[in-house]
């Protein structure tokens, strides 16, 4: 691993993480044929400040989509990259694997929720769209996947390029997404309308999508294809979720810069909301409000609330008051609250269970991310549970359907979560060797739990903590460990480098593994795991497959999540140094505190989950492949 | 959200004699015009809590108080009026409703309350902690009128009242310790290993307990049934609860006991599970504790949680009956008797009407004051700011009222000065009186040229003409 690694010396300029400013034009290709960078792409820049997608590699997808289509110059190297792009993604996608996700009992809901996360990535230009239609006709050879691997681009690709296999005839939602894209071609943001068979969470995928192929779009061009693109996305977005908004959670991701939008939101919101000021440009979109308020507001309405139950009120409260962090702890506290509502959930006369329980469901949800945003961990939870719920057989009584439907949660938090971490933990400690030294990063509970287990199976290693402001998590992971006879350094981030020096080992966890092999995590992880990469350090990720997403997240802006302002403003334990008091008053003073970062997947060496352990071979390392190398 | 409130809404309390007797309990003494009882009440109705019990002391004031009530919410609220016997403490009285008690947690909330923080804060602090006990605390009223320019000088050296002695753990979120009553003026003691646990702790004299208590039903119950001799919430159980958080002895904390006997496996997943959620979570003391210093400790040790929450400066609170323990500054010096004897303290009235006005209901005229239409002034009469006139009041010529309450359908002749004072209903103020720092209950009867300072004038009293009183109780006959 090491010796393939360090053939391939990654130049750290070419990956810009998270927050840069644009600067100048790359001056590297990657491997690839990147020949068709977009052109004029400094002049891109929309107001958001998003750089353009330069960079070939993994940003192609993007200037693909920004330039396959609507200009009608398809230049062969569009598809080449495109399929240079795909094929494994597709092999993968086809090969029955993917239904395997689920073990055994599962196997139903994991292919629904394939059949879904697939249905989100049509038209999200996601490498791996392909996959579920390819699941779906698993004869498609590798080539027919990468032809639908996305609908209004497949549609393109089968006008442009006679030469591409134009295999059997498309199917109807095909055709249809092809009539879209033409229309939506034609420049006539007017109109334009998304698929059908887009769903809701698609929809959230597509504006996020919309956005950011938006910005490196090329505003002197003539009839912006992108932006119509977007638009029609925007538009279809719209009309669906005003459509399905009762019917789908989570509700499209909101942009937050969007005034009207966030107005109606804020209309309907429990929670109250009162916008942050002082907020920083580039992360408009992302929701920050003013956190003094909020705790005891919703607390003084805790009578009032009727529908909601009061478990899922009561985790409501500890999400807005910072009592249940970390995704795995977050997302079982959801699920036992759920239950307990499901629990006390009486049908109302005339309705139907599932229905009336799926809106209950939406609701409890939407609460919670009033009061948090949910993490994608939880997402997935929510999903399994909402399959769940429209999979209720109707013969069954109510209460018959409330105890399968508990039972169901519990193997949920058993198989996926608990289950899934003591597998983990298995496969981990097999990569400790004697007289290592580990540095793991934050407080993740399934390093903690793999370091544990190590220590208790006598094996001789250091465990060094690298902490950062402002939640010091890692404190609290230390005084665990070190309760348990570890020797542990501690360190804060600022002296990873110096640190590096001494690490055989980075373990490392994360709050979700998405489709392209970026982790994204606590904020940080990206840095320590650069880090090793240059002092060629091995970096373990562990993650549980049931945090995998879909999602092909490229940086650490389209998505994050905005923690509160103030606490990066204080100095723990030093009431004197109070400079930044008062710094929302300022105007020209932002404060940004990012929770979450993205890590691409060339500085990772290894993903280690519940179905085995994945190298990240080149430079992706894709989901299927983890499930195929999987164990189980 | 599966909350029961109990009020506990006293009796004919002897403190409050005269003020208080068997036509009027506690619990209907007007304050600005508005029984005490109706401020709790409204309180929780604006909180959405339709399904009170109200625990009275006495069945002749049980009577009373249930008829008031029914009158007034009678299509809003379902209450339901429960007697106790005449000097119960209030533990006793909620042994006594306890097997009205079904939902998972209890607010519990006095009687003589008026205040307007959201009873759901407390119950969501509670919720939010799995507390044993929440108890709500409140900045100890800084007592007397600030316009008492006269013993200023005096006032600086008085200490502000101090009811409670209060410790609190460094997020505040915690109660560590209190004490109450006659034990406050006593050593403070605190547990070493309640100190050793926290680490550190705030001791607070500024704050005030202020009866609003959510309680685990269980844990309620439970202590209720094994300390029989437990006679105050105030004295007796909450500080047992906080004494004992650490070192529990409830049953109810053993919920995680419970799942002993399952095969060991899923004991395991168990075990794993709630170190997935505790690990991650910020943990309070309670889990250091509970695990011990280094997390080796074999069986986790029993605790349960005292919760504390502090309602914000802005927020208004006072109790009625809160005299016990100092006066008026305005009548210190004057008179041992006023000292020592409860009286109803005037600030809490005045500043009922002065600073918490949504709270009463009532809306300012430009004066500062609130004057029903229906009352009916006497020229060159004037009526200052923080006044209250109730109804069909009526007012001679050339009178003066200063930070008073008149109540309703009261006639008060010429030449006639209210200062600091509460007039109750239908209350007959003869030509050329002076009334300064005094109570009329309703139904008094002053004659001309009475002059009252600092007295509390008994229900249907007469007060003869030209006669001086200061700093007197007057009461008909067969109440002394």
């Amino acid at each position: 691993m090491d010796s393939r690694r360090t053939s391939r010396v990654i130049d750290p300029k070419i990956r810009k993480v998270g927050f840069f400013t644009p600067g100048p034009p790359p001056d590297r290709t990657q491997s690839g044929p990147a020949s068709s960078s977009p052109p004029a792409s400094n002049n891109s820049l929309s107001p958001v400040m998003i750089p353009p997608p330069r960079h070939a590699s993994d940003n192609l997808s993007r200037a693909v989509a920004a330039q396959l289509g609507p200009r009608r110059l398809p230049p062969a190297a569009d598809h080449v990259t495109v399929g240079s792009y795909n094929p494994p993604d597709s092999v993968l996608g086809s090969s029955p694997v993917s239904t395997r996700i689920g073990d055994g009992e599962f196997s139903e809901d994991s292919a629904n929720w394939i059949r879904r996360t697939g249905s989100g990535k049509l038209g999200s230009s996601l490498p791996s769209g392909g996959f579920d239609l390819s699941a779906a006709k698993a004869d498609l050879t590798a080539q027919k996947g990468l032809a639908v691997s996305r609908d209004e681009k497949d549609g393109e690709v089968q006008l442009q390029s006679s030469s591409k296999p134009v295999k059997e005839k498309p199917t109807k939602a095909e055709r249809r997404a092809l009539q879209e894209a033409q229309r939506a071609a034609k420049g006539s943001n007017a109109e334009g309308t998304k698929p059908v068979a887009v769903s809701g969470e698609a929809t959230s995928l597509h504006e996020q999508m919309g956005k950011t192929v938006k910005h490196p779009m090329p505003k002197k061009e003539g009839p912006p294809v992108t932006s119509s693109v977007a638009a029609s996305e925007k538009k279809g977005g719209d009309r669906l979720t005003e459509k399905d908004r009762k019917k789908d959670v989570p509700p499209p991701r909101m942009q937050f810069d969007d005034k009207s939008r966030v107005e109606k939101a804020k209309r309907r919101a429990i929670v109250k909301q009162t916008e942050a000021r002082n907020r920083v440009e580039l992360f408009r979109h992302l929701p920050q409000y003013e956190r003094g308020n909020q705790l005891p507001d919703l607390e003084s309405k805790f009578f009032q609330l009727d529908p909601m139950h009061p478990a899922v009120y009561k985790v409501g409260l500890r999400y807005i008051a910072g009592d249940i962090v970390g995704g795995n702890a977050r997302c079982i506290s959801m699920l036992q609250a759920f239950q307990e509502a499901i629990k006390d959930y009486t049908t109302p006369p005339e309705k139907a269970l599932a229905r009336d329980l799926t809106a209950k469901i939406n609701a409890f949800v939407s609460f919670l991310i009033e009061c948090r945003p949910l993490s994608i961990s939880m997402g997935n939870a929510i999903r399994f549970l909402k399959a769940r719920i429209a999979k209720l057989s109707l013969s069954l009584s109510e209460s018959e359907a409330k105890a399968s439907l508990c039972s169901d949660i519990d193997r949920f938090i058993n198989e996926k979560i608990i289950l899934a971490d003591k597998v983990i933990v298995g496969h981990a400690v097999t990569k400790i060797r004697e007289g290592d030294v580990l540095l793991t990063y934050g407080a993740s509970a399934l390093v903690e739990m793999i370091l544990l287990h190590a220590h208790d199976n006598g094996k001789k290693f250091r465990a060094v903590v690298v902490d950062s402001r402002p939640k010091l998590e890692g404190q609290a992971l230390l005084r665990r460990l070190v309760g348990k006879g570890l020797t542990c350094t501690y360190t804060h981030i600022n002296a990873v480098s110096y640190i590096m020096h001494e690490v055989t080992r980075v373990l490392l966890g994360a709050a979700s593994v998405l489709s392209n092999g970026t982790v994204y995590s606590r904020v940080g992880t990206a840095c320590v795991a650069m880090v090793a990469h240059a002092f060629r350090v091995p970096v373990l990720v562990c993650c549980e497959a049931y945090k995998f997403h879909e999602r092909v997240q490229l940086d650490s802006i389209c998505s994050n999540e905005l923690g509160d302002p103030d606490a990066i403003s204080k100095v723990p334990g030093r009431m004197d140094v109070n400079f930044l008091d008062n710094w929302a008053n300022k105007e020209n003073l932002q404060l940004l505190n990012l929770v979450y970062d993205v890590t691409p997947s060339d500085y990772i060496s290894m993903i280690i989950t519940d179905y085995g352990m994945v190298e990240t071979f080149g430079n992706e390392f894709n989901f299927n492949a983890g499930i195929k190398n999987g164990s189980h | 959200m599966d909350f029961q409130v109990v009020v506990l809404a006293g009796g004919t309390s002897k403190e409050l004699v005269p003020l208080v007797s068997k036509e009027v309990p506690k619990a209907l003494l007007p304050v600005a015009n508005r029984p005490v009882l109706s401020y709790v009440v409204e309180l929780l109705e604006q909180s959405n809590l339709k399904d009170i019990i109200v625990v009275v002391e006495g069945e002749e004031a049980a009577l009373l108080v249930g008829g008031w009530i029914s009158g007034a919410y009678v299509d809003r609220l379902h209450v339901e009026v429960a007697a106790v016997p005449e000097d119960v403490g209030t533990a006793d009285a909620l042994r006594a409703i306890a097997h009205h008690l079904t939902a998972n947690d209890i607010l519990v909330v006095s009687g003589d309350l008026i205040c307007d923080i959201p009873p759901g804060a407390v119950a969501a602090a509670h919720r939010r902690h799995d507390a044993a006990v929440t108890a709500m605390l409140c900045s100890a009223p800084v007592s007397g009128q600030p316009d008492s320019g006269s013993s200023g000088a005096k006032d600086k050296a008085r200490k502000p009242g101090r009811f409670n002695t209060i410790g609190l753990d460094s997020t505040k979120q915690f109660l560590l310790h209190i004490t109450a009553g006659t034990e406050v003026e006593k050593d403070i003691r605190v547990q070493k290993s309640i100190l050793c646990a926290a680490g550190q702790m705030e001791i607070r004299a500024d704050l005030m307990d202020a009866h609003l208590y959510a309680f685990n039903r269980a844990v309620l119950q439970e202590v209720l049934d094994q300390k029989q001799t437990f006679q105050s919430i105030k004295l007796d159980v909450l500080p047992y609860l906080v004494r004992t958080q650490l070192s529990s002895e409830l049953l109810f904390s053993g919920v995680r006991a419970e799942d002993h006997g399952n095969d060991t496996t899923t004991q395991n997943d168990k075990v794993m599970l709630s170190q997935l959620l505790s690990n991650t979570s910020m943990p309070s003391f309670y889990e250091f504790y509970a695990s011990g210093s280094n997390g080796s400790t074999p069986l986790p040790r029993k605790t349960h949680k005292c919760c504390a929450y502090i309602a914000s400066k802005g927020k208004y609170c006072a109790r009625v009956n809160s005299i016990q323990s100092f006066c008026d500054i305005n009548r210190d010096g004057h008179d041992p008797l006023a000292r020592t004897h409860p009286f109803i303290e005037m600030s809490s009235i005045c500043q009922v009407i002065g600073d918490a006005s949504y709270l009463s209901g009532y809306s300012f005229s430009t004066h500062n004051n609130i004057i029903h239409p229906s009352a009916a002034l006497g020229s060159k009469t004037t009526v200052g700011p923080q006044c209250m006139l109730g109804e069909g009041s009526q007012m001679g010529d050339k009178c003066s009222v200063k930070r008073s309450v008149i109540g309703r359908h009261c006639r008060i002749g010429s030449n006639v000065k209210v200062v600091n004072s509460v007039v109750m209903n239908h209350v007959t103020v003869g030509d050329g009186c002076s009334i300064q720092g005094s109570v009329l209950c309703s139904n008094v009867q002053l004659q001309d040229r009475v002059v009252l300072k600092d007295c509390q004038v008994g229900a249907g009293f007469v007060v003869t003409t030209g006669s001086e009183y200061k700093g007197d109780i007057l009461a008909r006959k067969e109440k002394q």
